[in-house]
C-alpha cells in the first residue's frame, strides 16, 4: 500500500513551513491542504482537538501535531535519506535543545515586536536579536547548523527569515546589521530546493502581517 | 566508569523528573543541590541560556531542559524503557509530554499568584489542561501514560500532580478534584505508589513548608 501523506496546514505559518521543508528534504510526496482558520473544517477539528492549530501532518489516516513533533516523526519513519537530526545521542539532545529555544523565543518576540510599541517593543526588539546572536554563536563557521546538510535547527529556524521584512518595516530591526551571519545562512538556506520551495514570498507573508498587525489595532 | 552528575533542586518538580528517570533505570550519578538565590558558577557555565535547573553532566557534557535530558537519557540507557518504539506512538507520547509543559506553565501561576483573583485565574487554566488530559488521555484502547510500567508520559505529568497536591495544602483549595478528573485521580493514585517513585516522592510537609515561604518571598518582592 503507497504512504498516504497530508499536510493540513496555513501558507504563511512559520510551523506549517518546517513540516514542509521536511517532507521535501526527504523527497515525499504529499497532499497540502490549505485550512480557512477563521472557518476549521469539522475534519481539522477532528485531527488537532486539543489545539485546533495547524500544521497536522497526517500520514495514512493518523495525525501528528506540534511542528517539530511532525519532523522528528518524519525523520524516524523515511530513515534512508537525508537524515535530519543528528545520530550521536549527544548531539541529537543538543539539536532538540536548539530546536526548542527557537520555539520558545522567536515567535512570541516578534509577534510582540509588530503588536506593541513603546518600551514593551523596544524590550522584544532587544530580546530578538539577542535570540538571533545567541544562534549565531551557535551556528559558528558551519554552513548550516546540522553540519554540511540542513539540519533539525535549521529547519526549526529558517522559515522565521519570512519575518525579516516585516521585523525591518514595523520594528525598525535591521536583522542584517545586526545578525549578518544569519541572513547569510538564511540566505544558503533559501538556496536548497526544499526550503525555497517551502517558505513563501517575503513580500506576500509581509502583506500577511500587515494585516495582522491593522487588525491587532496598534499603530 | 561513566561520571553522571545532577544539579538540581529537591524541591524542583523538573529536577523531579530526571532524578525518578535515573532511579528507575538505576543508574548511579552524583546528587548536586543547587541554591536557586545563590547559584554555583559551574551550573551558570553549564547553563548559560536558561541559567536554571536541573542540567545532567554526563562525563562532562552538560544537558539541559527536563524533558530533553529525560529523551536522551532514555537513548542512552535503554533499560526500563520510557519511550515508545513505534515511531506514531513516539509522536503521540512527545505530544503529550509538550502538553505537559504547557500544563506546568499554568500551575506555576498558580505557585506566583499574589491574591484571590489570580489564584482563581490560574485554578481556570489547570483546571482547563486537566480536563484536556482527563478526556484525551484515558478509555477505550488509549495508552498515553503508562499501565503496568512506568513511561515518559508519567515521568512528564508525575511531578506536576505531586506540586498540586502541595499547593493544594498550602492555599487550602481542592484542584485535583477526583469527582471532576476520575481517572487522572486514579493513574496518580497508582503511580505515587509505584516503588521506585514512592521512594524518591520529596517529603509532603517539607514541600508545604519550602512554597509557602517562597510564595512570601515571591509576592513580597513583586
Amino acid at each position: 500500500m503507497a504512504d498516504e501523506v497530508i499536510l493540513l496546514d496555513f501558507w504563511p505559518s512559520p510551523f506549517g513551513m518546517r513540516v514542509r521543508i521536511a517532507l521535501t528534504e526527504k523527497g515525499i510526496k504529499y497532499e497540502y491542504r490549505e485550512e480557512d482558520l477563521r472557518n476549521k473544517s469539522p475534519t481539522f477539528l477532528q485531527m488537532n482537538p486539543v489545539h485546533k492549530k495547524i500544521p497536522v501532518l497526517i500520514h495514512n489516516d493518523k495525525p501528528i501535531c506540534e511542528s517539530l513533533i511532525a519532523v522528528q516523526y518524519i525523520d524516524e519513519i523515511w530513515n534512508k535519506k537525508n537524515p535530519l537530526l543528528p545520530s550521536d545521542p549527544y548531539q541529537r539532545s543538543q539539536a532538540r535543545f536548539w530546536a526548542d529555544y527557537a520555539d520558545k523565543k522567536i515567535y512570541d518576540l516578534g509577534r510582540k515586536i509588530w503588536t506593541s510599541k513603546g518600551e514593551e517593543r523596544e524590550g522584544a526588539k532587544k530580546e530578538f536579536i539577542e535570540v538571533l546572536k545567541l544562534f549565531e554563536e551557535q551556528l559558528g563557521d558551519k554552513v548550516y547548523f546540522g553540519g554540511d546538510n540542513l539540519g533539525f535547527v535549521d529547519i526549526a529556524l529558517v522559515p522565521f527569515s519570512t519575518w525579516f521584512k516585516a521585523l525591518e518595516i514595523f520594528g525598525t530591526l535591521n536583522v542584517e546589521s545586526e545578525c549578518p551571519k544569519i541572513i547569510s545562512w538564511a540566505n544558503r538556506c533559501v538556496q536548497k530546493e526544499s526550503v525555497s520551495k517551502s517558505l513563501p514570498d517575503q513580500n506576500k507573508v509581509f502583506e500577511f502581517i500587515a494585516d495582522v498587525k491593522k487588525k491587532s489595532g496598534v499603530e | 566508569m561513566t561520571d553522571i552528575k545532577l544539579h538540581g533542586f529537591w524541591y524542583s518538580p523538573v529536577t523531579l523528573r530526571v532524578k525518578w528517570t535515573l532511579k528507575l533505570k538505576g543508574i548511579p550519578y552524583e546528587n548536586i543541590e543547587e541554591d536557586r538565590y545563590n547559584k554555583s558558577a559551574q551550573l551558570l557555565q553549564y547553563n548559560p541560556v536558561y541559567k536554571r535547573t536541573p542540567v545532567l553532566v554526563h562525563d562532562g557534557k552538560p544537558l539541559c531542559e527536563s524533558m530533553i535530558i529525560v529523551e536522551y537519557i532514555d537513548e542512552i540507557w535503554p533499560q526500563n524503557p520510557l519511550l515508545p518504539t513505534h515511531s506514531y506512538h513516539k509522536a503521540l507520547a512527545r505530544f503529550w509530554v509538550k502538553y505537559a509543559d504547557d500544563t506546568f506553565s499554568a500551575v506555576l501561576s498558580l505557585v506566583s499568584s499574589s491574591n484571590g483573583e489570580e489564584q482563581e485565574k490560574a485554578i481556570e487554566k489547570i483546571w482547563e489542561h486537566l480536563k484536556v488530559v482527563e478526556d484525551q488521555c484515558f478509555g477505550d484502547g488509549k495508552n498515553v501514560f503508562g499501565g503496568d510500567t512506568i513511561n515518559i508520559v508519567d515521568i512528564a505529568f508525575g511531578p506536576l500532580i505531586t506540586l498540586l497536591l502541595v499547593l493544594e495544602d498550602v492555599l487550602g483549595v481542592k484542584i485535583l478534584d477526583d469527582e471532576k478528573f476520575p481517572h487522572l485521580h486514579s493513574w496518580y493514585n497508582n503511580f505515587k505508589d509505584v516503588p521506585v517513585i514512592k521512594e524518591n516522592l520529596p517529603d509532603q510537609d517539607k514541600m508545604v513548608a519550602f512554597i509557602t515561604v517562597f510564595r512570601e518571598k515571591l509576592i513580597a518582592s513583586s
